[in-house]
């Protein structure tokens, strides 16, 4: 099994009263509540946190985009994911991803993630989401009818892009250009792995089969709640034939882990109340753009993970933000190491899942709170549940980077090179 | 042309093309043709302003790609695919040169077609138009309303509007409320995100005379806007606020609505 550390880069100060006073998180989020000067050192602390993560031996960093949103400081990962690139040695990287419609060429996409490809030796994950209604319709203006279409035009010239050795001409219903030729291109060969974020959309869990990407589902919920769309996924690949490879899902956890359980519980209470209390309140009514749902998914009543998290926000559906309710509800797995590997071992064998992805820094968490968990969970949780599926599956998804002797060690220069030339070179 | 189906005695229906898809057609009435294209939501049922319509004249409504008894928006990718679509369907409707009323959604197609094919609309009503937009008095924001919120959002009396878009007897009712989803899309595919379809560019190529008709509750475009429309446009304008509506008037104030538009299109 694989296992990613998952950075979401909360801002970590909303105030005590941030879901009294205010109506989002999202999109029409008060500006005066953000400090620049403060996030400075909160971005600065999150690189920390993923570079941390990689030293103590996570398969992936994983970074994602938001724009106009609280917990998620992100509108560019490529941004993060290139200091990534340059400040670990053999960790995936993982994209979650670049929302295709909002790149005006896509071409944009092919480009960066060649980039990141090629400093990174090749350990790019290439992440292709829809994106949420409140990042591409509200705070970007997409048209939510055209959203679909759009993506799906923009990955089909992104491929092209990567895959075609000569320049051609695109002529898309949305994009045309006249030479799409992208320099620099990928090391992995045709191109990085390609994972798909979703909420329970059936075209998208149907997409991914056609295609061989991985189907990621990013709940916020936890394992219970992420039971029926899981399984919901699985029904679907046994119904076209595909084999139950555990590395064609993802899923993402959040866990806290601590020496005992009833630190585990002191410990992680304030940073999951204040995910789950103002990171998560959400206007419902940026939930349901017309358009963006499609009409058979609207039809099959699966509603999306945002739809679900915004409607909650407003009660409707009853989120839980005491963390009583967030552990009984399982939204956050808390415990000893040798607990939470028990759940994490019973999560991925119910849930079949093979990529997991760990959210061990939420909401305001501490940064020495990060690094303990993350080391513990590292030191005495991951031996426990790593061999998983290992025996069995082939991860088919996963990078495959030039090997460690051959990549570039980075380092400032040093200063025996600031020489004078030698004679010769001058002439 | 079959008997029924929209809710009330002595409507027909029929189907006619658009790009090749279907689109519903209702007709009521005798005497000189009028058309009508239905606001946000669009209609699943006939409804009493129609009716008051149709004592006078031949009221003749089609349905846009995309609304209630249409398909084919989802081939409509820009404003000129949209105005052609919309002139396709009034042809098609046997509309071609009559007068034709136009509500919120409808209005903005409406003006559009008479702007750019001056010979297909006689005498034009425009009631609440979306298309245009204005920085100082911004249009509200029709697609970010809680659910539940927008009924309130369009009708004086919500109530109108839930009765508008309800399927009919008999009908599912899940189906009804992805027709009404559907009708939200294709209004969204056409004016997302401000409702702006740079009608105001086009408004001065319409020379004949226009009525524009205000519910003087409309919470979604601000009177402001019927000055707006009435300096742009290359003919002559006259405006009328009609009490006790909101911004699909003619489902508020079906009465007064209707005398208004019949005493204007009978000059």
């Amino acid at each position: 099994m694989k296992l990613l550390w998952f950075h979401l880069m909360p801002y970590t100060e909303l105030p005590d009263d941030f879901r009294e006073k205010n109506p989002s998180v999202w999109v029409d989020i008060d500006s005066s509540l953000f400090d620049p000067r403060r996030a400075h050192h909160m971005y600065n602390d999150f690189m920390d946190e993923l570079e941390f993560a990689s030293q103590c031996g996570f398969d992936g960093v994983c970074v994602n985009e938001h724009h106009s949103n609280g917990y998620g400081l992100m509108p560019s990962p490529n941004l993060i994911a290139s200091t990534l690139a340059r400040r670990t040695r053999d960790t995936a990287i993982c994209v979650m991803g670049n929302s295709l419609a909002l790149y005006n060429p896509p071409t944009r996409v092919a480009e960066e993630f060649a980039m990141l490809d090629c400093i990174s030796g090749g350990r790019l994950i290439a992440g292709f989401p829809v994106g949420s209604p409140m990042d591409t319709c509200y705070a970007f203006g997409q048209n939510p009818s055209l959203l679909r279409p759009r993506y799906h035009e923009a990955h089909d010239l992104i491929l092209r892009a990567w895959t075609t050795p000569e320049p051609f001409a695109f002529n898309g219903r949305f994009n045309q250009q006249r030479y799409v030729n992208i320099w620099p291109r990928p090391i992995q060969d045709p191109h990085p792995p390609i994972w798909i974020p979703g909420g329970g959309s059936v075209e998208t869990w149907q997409w991914c089969a056609k295609m061989d990407y991985v189907y990621s589902y990013l709940s916020y919920f936890g394992y219970k709640a992420g039971r029926r769309t899981v399984h919901g996924f699985w029904q679907e690949m046994d119904r076209l034939g595909k084999d139950r490879n555990p590395y064609r899902a993802g899923f993402l956890q959040f866990v806290g882990v601590a020496e005992t359980g009833r630190q585990a519980k002191e410990l992680y209470r304030e940073a999951a109340e204040y995910f789950y209390g103002r990171c998560l309140h959400v206007d419902s009514r940026f939930a349901m753009p017309p358009g963006y749902t499609t009409e058979a998914t609207i039809r099959a009543r699966v509603e999306s993970q945002v739809v679900k998290a915004a409607s909650k926000a407003v009660g409707r559906y009853d989120v839980a933000i005491t963390f009583e309710e967030i552990l009984e509800k399982g939204y956050v797995i808390v415990g000893t190491p040798d607990e939470v590997a028990e759940r994490l071992r019973e999560l991925a064998l119910d849930l079949n899942v093979g990529q997991l992805m760990m959210l061990l820094q939420y909401g305001n968490m501490p940064k020495d709170l990060v690094a303990y968990n993350t080391k513990l969970f590292a030191e005495e949780v991951m031996p426990q549940v790593s061999g998983l599926f290992d025996d069995e599956w082939e991860n088919r998804w996963w990078p495959n980077p030039m090997p460690t002797q051959q990549r570039a060690v980075p380092q400032a220069l040093p200063e025996s090179l600031a020489q004078p030339l030698p004679e010769a070179r001058l002439q | 042309m079959s008997r029924g189906g929209a809710g009330a005695a002595g409507v027909s229906t029929r189907t006619v093309e658009v790009n090749g898809q279907p689109c519903r057609v209702w007709e009521k009435g005798a005497g000189e043709p009028v058309g009508f294209l239905a606001g946000i939501g669009g209609l699943a049922g006939w409804t009493p302003f129609l009716d008051r319509l149709a004592e006078r004249r031949r009221v003749v409504v089609p349905s846009v790609p995309g609304f209630p008894g249409a398909q084919g928006h989802d081939v409509l990718d820009s404003q000129l695919d949209w105005i052609l679509a919309t002139q396709d369907l009034l042809e098609a409707a046997g509309l071609a040169g009559a007068d034709l009323i136009g509500v919120s959604v409808g209005a903005a197609l409406a003006a559009d077609v008479g702007a750019c094919a001056r010979g297909m609309v006689r005498r034009l009503v425009l009631v609440g138009p979306l298309g245009v937009y204005d920085e100082g008095e911004p249009i509200a924001d029709v697609w970010a309303q809680r659910p539940g919120d927008l009924p309130a959002m369009v009708c004086e009396e919500p109530e109108r509007f839930r009765a508008a878009v309800a399927a009919p007897e008999g009908e599912d009712p899940v189906e009804a409320e992805v027709l009404l989803l559907r009708a939200h899309e294709a209004a969204a595919r056409l004016l997302w995100p401000l409702s702006d379809t740079g009608l105001a560019k086009r408004l001065p190529r319409i020379r004949g005379p226009v009525l524009l008709v205000w519910g003087e509750a409309d919470r979604v475009v601000p009177f402001g806007y019927a000055r707006r429309f009435a300096t742009l446009l290359g003919g002559e304008a006259r405006v009328e606020r009609v009490p006790g509506a909101g911004h699909l008037a003619e489902l508020d104030a079906p009465d007064e609505v209707a005398r208004r538009v019949l005493a204007f299109l009978d000059q």
